[in-house]
Formats: structure tokens, C-alpha cells, sequence
């Protein structure tokens, strides 16, 4: 089989920038740890309260240390809860100062959600059965839309709340 | 078996085969369905467009999920399929014929087909399906939803065996000699096709039909997610294989050339076969439940899967230029030139080629590991597909439909038909550049796919989205007229247009052209990579899966406004 | 450009394809720039 010395050329160029590619992407992957969330934690999808970090006391944005923090979340058809606060009220909107390394973990109680912070790399799938988790950095201030970017049912597009991300 | 069209021993086996009039018939079954789902598909996408600028609300109670549910499932699995196994039978008849028991069988193929195709219609017009394409567990559907789809696949799988019979037949009767070029390329795809849809079939009717019947109490959520998406990657190859057909063996003679090199492609669509299918990791990369490192890995072979096109990339190119300088322009683009702009059977499937270039460089972007989480779910994956398969395959498809349907009837493509259809082609690169452009904006900015019509509390990010919305229902409106410009061309050549005789283009070898190596026709060997390299990018990570199960999902039908 | 003389005795029947070799490293310098804004938008995020 005959290639033309500048299909050579132009594989040689094609497949050396996939994987220079793929050398950057294994890089932040298997050095820096920015795989996206796989941890494989399981749960039982019908009794999330019985994991001690998904009790509703514990829901929510908890200080864990200085400049760190933990949020956890039930998410179900169609909303997240993040508990309550002082008054008994739903909480629907939290506040994280910036540069914090938070944790999200996420689960499920009925049917798959998203977890989207948009405009950041918080994006995970919620599926019945996982905890979904991811920690980053808050690094950009603001106000951010917290949303559900997978299928849900019907009440899909209501389901999200807001980060607020304070200087 | 008395095969029609007996081709003698002296004859020269290029030569094109004739199509009679009861396989015209056939062929043509299929392009009604398609046509037929092309519009009902386009108005379930104006509807959407409409809905999500935030100033129109559907009528009569209708759901907008219920409508994503009919454009998705009408347009990415009935046209495609239709078309494709419409357009793959003629291939097949023109290069090694068709006998008459395989054409009552191909009968029987269409009919499996059509009846699963109303079934699931069915019950997603009575609101009992609003599950979108992807029917993802434990959302549940109405059985009749699952079953309708299994028969659509079981129907492909009676096309796939007519397909590989017919290519089997030829070759007993023509020992030593290589396959037709298309004959090999159809081929590959179905085999494709097969081997990924055993991976849905086993979803649905090991998983999901016992399950929504109540036979089966809880559902492997992530192992369903594995099986759909094992078939879910192979799947848009399965659309973009017969385009990449029409590109190296059909638009060389349209431009008046000659195939670049029957081995390379004959190479890619190998290739093509060994890579589109241990790739599904790439659509599940933000699962909490798959090891990373092999989602890396999964990363990895689906960048394999980049090469074939950069090689298609590289023979489009050599063809345009080496046709043009034969004719006699030169200069380093003076080729370019030669290209006949003003017929349609080139000039749709060449704007389609261009929308593979963001299209392309998109798709390398979404399959990128970590970044993914930056466009995943967002509505920049929805512009991606829309110029993957809306634009570079469906305009294609659109290409071949302007001499295919006249060669199918007996009739011409007219002048004015044929300028009908370069404005259609400019209407549909106009409004998919809009549509699609804004939609990769907003993804970038966060904006979600799939999602009705919300403010989203009114921050500050969802009323950014709202201007980018807005250019969606302008792009989708002005698709919408592109659409009911194809429906009155396809109706137009069908019954309408003058009688006559149709090309039906099919390129030839160079004179001198390089002998395809007799080894590029090891199909077992082809399928026992094709199945080590699955059984490499798949077995520890499913078996990890199951290993690793946490308890089983009963249904939710309450959510999809079904209980 | 003139073809060098080794390419020529080689290849002799190799047909001129400047134009498709231009036009292919257009192409792969589109997929390498829209590949590499993305990446620092993940990195600025
Ligand atoms: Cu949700």
C-alpha cells in the first residue's frame, strides 16, 4: 500500500498532536490527580440517610478547617437539598468565600440528576447508588447557577439553586 | 439461488449493476419513512427552538420533554437508520445485485423495522415514553416504548445478514477478485453496527423490558448506562460511515475524478471498524462508578479513531486537487476552482465536509478526559452533534437524495431542482452556523442541554444564556425552512419531476492504480481484532461494574408525568 | 517549489498535491487552536 509523501507528512503532524494531547491531558490526569470524579463509593439509593454524611443534619456546607469545607447534597426529582438552617427554612443558596477548597458529594435518591455549578469544572453525573464527589478550588468570585444538566423528568429545568462565591 | 443480473466471466466487474423496478421499490419504502420522519423530527426541533427563546408555550398540554423525545428519537435513530439501510441496499445492488430471495427478505427487514418504529411512536405521542433517545434507567418508560425499539434493531440485523449474503454470494461467484469498493465499505458498517447493537439489544431485553414489566424489581443503573454507550459511540459512526461512502466513491465522479486510492480507503473503514467501538467510556468520563484510568484508556482508543478521518481528510483534498489539475488548473489552489459550485450533488455534501472541521475539532475536545467536565451536559454537546450529524451527514445524505431518488423512479433532477437545492443547502449551512454557533457559546458559558425554558432564579449567568437562546430559535426557524424546502425536493423527484434517466455516480480506479492488497478482504481476522480490542477496553472495567454494584434502582415513571 | 530529485526517481508517478498539503495543515492548525483555548479555559476555571 502506497502513501503520498505528504499523507506521511500529514499523519506524522496529526497523530503527534493527538498525542501530545493525550501526553498533557495523562499528565494533569495521573500527576496532578485532575482525573474527572470516578471513586466508585457506592450507597444504597434508598436509604442515603443511613450514610452518616448524607444525614439531613449534616446536609449542607459544613467548615470543616480554615479555608476548607465539605457540601453535601441529596439531590432527587427535582430538587437539591442542602438541609435547613437555624430558622427550620430550606436551605436553597450558599456562600463560600473565595480561594476554599470545598468537597462536594452528591447523591441520588431517586433517578439520575446532574450537578453543574456553571461556568466552573464542577460537573458531575449523580446516579443512584454513587456518591458523586469532587474537591476543587473556588478561585473565581461571584454568584453561580447550580443546576441539574441531566434529565431528570418533567420539573428538570427547575431544579437549581445558587453558590455565591464572596470575596 | 438465481442471482439477477448473472455477470459473465469476460465482463468487467466494475461495471455498475441496473436496479429493477421491484427493488426500486424497496429502496424507495425506506426513503418515505425517512423523509416522513425528517419532518415530523424538524417541526418537534422548530417547537423546541420556539419554547426555549422564552416566548412561546406549547399548546394542548403537550410536554416539551415529550417532543425532545420525538425529535431525538425520530431523527438520530429512525432517518438515519432508514436512510442509511435504504441507501446501503442500493449500494449493494449496484455493485454485486440482489436476488429475489434476498429482496423478500429485505421486505421482511423493513417491515420489523417500520412496525417497531410505530410502536415506540406510539407511546411517546400518548406520553408515555417522555424518556428521551437515551431512555436512561431508572426512568421508566411504558414497555411497548423498549419493545418498539428492539424491533427496529432486530429489523437492522435482518438487513446486516441480506448485506454480508449478498457480498458472499458475489465473491463465490467471482473467486480472486476483490469486493466493489462500496460493497466492502456497506460491509464494514453493518458489521459495525452489529457488534455494537448487540450491546442496546442486551439492555433493553435482558435489562429493561423485564424491568418495566415488573418481572424484574430493580435495574443496573450503570450497567445499562455501560451497554447503551458500548452502542451509543458506534452508533453516530454508523451515521457518518455512509457519508465517508459517498465521499470516496461517489463525489470523485461527480467531479469528474477518479478514487484516490482504493487501499486507503478500504484501510480507514478498517480502521474505522477496529475503533468506534471500545470508546463509550468517552461519553460516560464525570460516572462516579468507572475506574479513571480506564476511562483513560477509553480516552486513548477513541483518539485512535481520529486517524481514519484525518486520512478521509487528506484523500478529499488529493481528489479535489489532482481532478483539478488534470483539467488543467494549476497553481497552489487554482484547483479549487474546478469544483462544480453550481451542481447540488456536490455542493451539499461539500458544506458538509466543512461543518466536519469544527465538527471534528469538537468532538476531539469532548472526548479530552478531564476537560470534558467543562462542555459535558452543557448545550455546547448538543451545537456539536448538530454539526456532526445534522449538518455533515444529513446534508450528505441530502447530496446523495438528489440523484438517488430520481435514478430510484426514473425520473431527472431538474435545473430548477437542482438550484432549489444549492439554496436549501445555503439555507440549512446558514442556519445550523447560527443555531449551532450559539449553542457551543452558551455551552462554553455553562448553559445546559436538554432543558426547557427556565430563568433559573433570574442570576445573572441564565439571563447572559437568554440572548444565546434567542439566536437558537432564529438558527432553528430558518433550519425549519430548510427542512420544508428538502420535503418539497424529495416529494418533487419522487412523483413529480420529468422521466428520464439518472446517474447513478459510482467512481472508478486510476488506469494504473496500485493493486489493493489481497489481505485488506481478511475479514476474520478484521473482526478478531475488532472484538480483542472490546474485549481489552472492556472486560476488567464491567466486571469492576458488576463487582462494585450497589443495590438495584427500582422504576420512576412519576417523574416523566407517567403514573 | 521544485521537487528534489530524490523524491522524483522515487515516486515518479506521485501526483503534485501542495494545495492538499496546505489545506490539511490548515486544518490540523484550526483542530490544534480550538483544542488549545479550550484546554486554558479549563485551566483558568
Ligand atoms: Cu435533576
Amino acid at each position: 500500500m502506497h502513501f503520498h509523501k505528504f499523507e506521511k507528512i500529514w499523519l506524522t503532524f496529526g497523530i503527534g498532536a493527538l498525542v501530545l494531547f493525550l501526553v498533557i491531558l495523562g499528565y494533569g490526569a495521573f500527576y496532578l490527580g485532575t482525573h474527572p470524579q470516578s471513586h466508585g463509593v457506592t450507597i444504597d439509593p434508598q436509604n442515603v440517610e443511613a450514610h452518616e454524611a448524607f444525614k439531613p443534619e449534616n446536609l449542607g456546607l459544613t467548615k470543616v478547617d480554615e479555608d476548607r469545607y465539605i457540601v453535601n447534597v441529596v439531590a432527587s426529582a427535582f430538587h437539591y437539598d442542602f438541609g435547613v438552617d437555624a430558622d427550620g427554612n430550606a436551605i436553597n443558596h450558599i456562600e463560600i468565600p473565595k480561594g476554599a477548597t470545598v468537597l462536594f458529594q452528591v447523591v441520588t435518591k431517586d433517578v439520575i440528576h446532574g450537578f453543574n455549578i456553571a461556568g466552573t469544572n464542577v460537573n458531575m453525573m449523580v446516579e443512584p447508588g454513587y456518591i458523586s464527589s469532587m474537591e476543587v478550588e473556588m478561585n473565581q468570585a461571584g454568584e453561580f447557577t447550580l443546576l441539574c444538566n441531566e434529565y431528570c423528568g418533567i420539573g428538570h429545568h427547575m431544579m437549581y439553586t445558587t453558590v455565591e462565591v464572596y470575596q | 439461488m438465481a442471482l439477477r443480473n448473472v455477470v459473465l466471466p469476460n465482463e468487467d466487474p466494475r461495471q455498475l449493476l441496473a436496479i429493477p423496478k421491484q427493488e426500486a421499490k424497496l429502496y424507495m419504502s425506506f426513503m418515505y419513512v425517512a423523509f416522513i420522519s425528517l419532518f415530523i423530527g424538524g417541526l418537534m426541533g422548530l417547537l423546541q427552538v420556539l419554547v426555549r427563546s422564552g416566548s412561546f408555550t406549547l399548546p394542548f398540554g403537550i410536554g416539551y420533554y415529550q417532543i425532545l423525545t420525538v425529535h431525538g428519537v425520530i431523527l438520530a435513530l429512525v432517518l438515519t437508520t432508514f436512510f442509511i439501510i435504504g441507501f446501503q441496499f442500493t449500494l449493494m445492488s449496484k455493485t454485486v445485485g440482489m436476488s429475489v430471495k434476498q429482496r423478500k427478505v429485505s421486505w421482511l427487514a423493513f417491515w420489523i423495522m417500520t412496525i417497531g418504529t410505530l410502536v415506540t411512536a406510539v407511546t411517546i405521542l400518548l406520553g408515555k415514553a417522555s424518556v428521551l433517545y437515551t431512555f436512561y434507567a431508572p426512568l421508566k418508560a411504558h414497555p411497548a416504548f423498549y419493545i418498539g425499539l428492539a424491533l427496529v434493531i432486530v429489523g437492522t440485523w435482518v438487513a446486516a445478514f441480506v448485506n454480508w449474503r449478498q457480498l458472499y454470494l458475489w465473491k463465490k461467484g467471482h473467486p480472486g477478485e476483490k469486493s466493489p469498493l462500496l460493497a466492502f465499505m456497506v460491509t464494514i458498517n453493518m458489521i459495525m453496527w452489529f457488534i455494537a447493537s448487540l450491546g442496546v439489544a442486551a439492555a433493553v431485553l435482558v435489562q429493561f423490558i423485564p424491568w418495566s414489566l415488573g418481572y424484574a424489581e430493580t435495574i443496573n443503573v450503570l450497567v445499562s448506562r455501560t451497554l447503551f454507550w458500548y452502542f451509543g459511540h458506534p452508533l453516530v459512526y454508523f451515521w457518518l460511515l455512509p457519508a465517508y461512502m459517498a465521499w470516496y466513491a461517489i463525489i470523485p465522479k461527480i467531479i469528474g475524478g477518479k478514487l484516490f486510492s482504493d487501499s486507503l480507503a478500504r484501510l480507514s473503514f478498517v480502521l474505522f471498524l477496529f475503533f468506534s467501538i471500545p470508546v463509550g467510556f468517552h461519553h460516560q468520563l464525570t460516572e462516579p462508578g468507572i475506574d479513571p484510568t480506564w476511562k483513560f484508556i477509553q480516552v486513548v482508543l477513541t483518539f485512535m479513531v481520529i486517524i481514519p478521518s484525518l486520512m478521509t481528510a487528506f484523500s478529499l483534498f488529493a481528489t479535489f486537487e489532482i481532478t483539478g489539475r488534470r483539467k488543467g488548473y494549476g497553481g497552489l489552489f487554482g484547483w479549487f476552482k474546478h469544483l462544480p459550485w453550481k451542481d447540488v450533488r456536490f455542493f451539499a455534501p461539500f458544506v458538509g465536509m466543512l461543518a466536519f472541521i469544527p465538527g471534528g475539532a469538537g468532538g476531539i475536545i469532548n472526548a479530552s478526559h478531564q476537560v470534558n467536565t467543562l462542555v459535558h451536559n452543557t448545550i455546547w454537546v448538543t451545537g456539536h452533534f448538530h454539526l456532526t450529524v445534522a449538518t455533515t451527514v444529513i446534508l450528505t445524505f441530502f447530496g446523495i437524495t438528489y440523484w438517488l431518488i430520481p435514478h430510484l423512479t426514473g425520473r431527472k433532477l431538474t435545473k430548477s431542482v437542482n438550484r432549489l437545492g444549492i439554496f436549501q443547502t445555503i439555507v440549512w449551512g446558514v442556519g445550523m452556523l447560527i443555531m449551532s454557533g450559539a449553542m457551543h457559546i452558551q455551552g462554553l458559558l455553562g448553559g445546559p442541554r436538554r432543558s426547557a425554558y427556565s430563568d433559573y432564579g433570574g442570576t445573572e449567568q441564565a439571563v447572559s444564556w437568554g440572548a444565546y437562546q434567542m439566536a437558537q430559535a432564529i438558527g432553528g426557524t430558518i433550519l425549519f425552512v430548510g427542512i420544508i424546502l428538502m420535503v418539497y425536493i424529495f416529494i418533487k423527484l419522487t412523483f413529480f419531476s420529468p422521466k428520464g434517466v439518472e446517474e447513478f455516480p459510482v467512481a472508478e480506479e486510476e488506469e494504473n492504480a496500485e493493486p489493493t492488497p489481497k489481505w485488506m478482504e481478511n475479514w476474520k481476522l478484521w473482526i478478531a481484532i475488532t472484538i480483542a480490542l472490546i474485549l481489552f477496553a472492556y472486560t476488567i472495567p464491567f466486571v469492576d461494574i458488576i463487582q462494585n454494584s450497589p443495590p438495584g434502582s427500582v422504576p420512576f415513571d412519576w417523574p416523566i408525568g407517567n403514573s | 517549489m521544485k521537487q528534489n530529485g530524490k523524491t522524483y526517481t522515487n515516486h515518479e508517478k506521485e501526483p503534485n498535491l501542495k494545495g492538499t498539503l496546505l489545506s490539511v495543515g490548515a486544518l490540523g492548525l484550526f483542530i490544534v487552536i480550538s483544542w488549545t483555548v479550550v484546554f486554558a479555559i479549563f485551566l483558568s476555571r
